[in-house]
């Protein structure tokens, strides 16, 4: 069990955030880093990707009264190549899994995933055969939002997490870490394993 | 075609309506800086409740961990002794664990709780960055310890 938690938390991300700034500097790009990470966190595109219930929630955060304009992230997108990040709402049923992963692969990177919610995030209330127990174990989430379904503020409190998740990141770090293989999906993945991103 | 009746009066019409609409309060819950009002039986994050003397209100008997659908309660009881005493009854929670991801914030475990010990507050600000996170201990769910008011202890 220890070991498990041990790994996900390893494989979390696909962009790892750098605990302590001040080790390991870059000299020419530590200035580049904070204009281009403001620029990021403050205009992500989300995809469109209700799935069920928690959609709802996400939508009423993208209207009128919680308005997620207000930190430029309004603009939800239909297509996944011009999508910055991945608001799983909803339960993902192990039919859905291959679709989900196609999807992730084809935004283009840096790209976050927000698990929203407790089906996404580890299955809920449907803890049987058909549903996927956490959407990480076929994508690496940046943010859990636990909830059912989280209210829009919890889900505006999540993406400010992730504002400040993107603010710690380098521009030089954006490597793409293997997910967890997963019965749901076969290992189509070929992306070049790194070993850990603490040693880098 | 006359312009001003056609085109002009219409256009103006129509800016009004956009001109009120303006100059309306706004609906829009400015959520860092300003909270949304919570309704008074709103479900979230759960708390351990004490007595007034500081005893723990939990007697560790399952009933919440049996109550929940999504099986995400741990609760591990243990016996009070009368050098080491945490609840007024014979048992106590030795481990209360929560999963918060897992959670439904049902409040079934509120409802089944035959001393009203765990119940749901407005604490909505969840969301973490890594699964294990999410498993709230009984040190972080007990709601902390009464401070004593020594000041008007002495007074007394």
């Amino acid at each position: 069990m220890e070991k498990r938690v041990q790994e996900i938390v390893l494989r979390d991300s696909a962009t790892p955030a750098i605990p302590n700034l001040e080790m390991g500097g870059n000299v020419l790009l530590t200035r580049l880093d904070e204009i281009v990470n403001w620029a990021r966190r403050n205009s992500i595109f989300p995809l469109t990707f209700g799935l069920a219930c928690c959609a709802i929630e996400m939508m009423s955060t993208a209207a009128a009264r919680f308005d997620i304009a207000r930190f430029g992230m309004e603009v939800f997108r239909a297509s996944p190549r011009q999508a910055d990040l991945m608001i799983v709402a909803g339960r993902v049923s192990k039919k859905m899994a291959p679709v989900l992963r196609q999807i992730y692969d084809q935004m283009p990177s840096p790209k976050w995933v927000v698990s929203m919610g407790a089906c996404a995030s580890c299955g809920g209330i449907f803890n049987n055969y058909a549903i996927v127990q956490g959407v990480d174990q076929i994508v690496p989430v940046d943010v859990y939002v636990p909830g059912c379904p989280p209210s829009p503020d919890a889900l505006i409190y999540a993406l400010i997490k992730l504002q400040q998740k993107i603010r710690t990141q380098r521009l030089g770090m954006l490597l793409e870490l293997p997910t967890r293989p997963s019965p749901a999906i076969e290992q189509g993945d070929k992306t070049p394993a790194l070993e850990s991103h603490a040693s880098g | 075609m006359n312009i001003l009746r056609d085109v002009l009066k219409p256009i103006g019409k129509g800016l009004r309506i956009t001109l009120r609409h303006f100059l309306e309060p706004k609906d829009t819950v400015f959520y860092p800086e300003e909270r949304k009002e919570q309704f008074p039986r709103t479900r979230w994050r759960h708390v351990l409740l004490r007595y007034e003397n500081g005893l723990e209100r939990c007697i560790g008997c399952s009933l919440c961990a049996g109550a929940c659908p999504v099986r995400c309660i741990y609760v591990e009881a243990a016996e009070n002794t009368d050098t080491e005493r945490y609840s007024p009854g014979e048992r106590y929670a030795k481990r209360y664990e929560i999963n918060l991801l897992r959670c439904i914030y049902c409040g079934y475990c509120q409802d089944a709780c035959p001393t009203g010990a765990i119940v749901l507050r407005e604490d909505y600000e969840l969301a973490d960055y890594t699964r294990d996170a999410f498993i709230a201990t009984k040190e972080m769910l007990l709601e902390p310890l009464p401070v004593r008011d020594e000041v008007a202890e002495v007074a007394r």
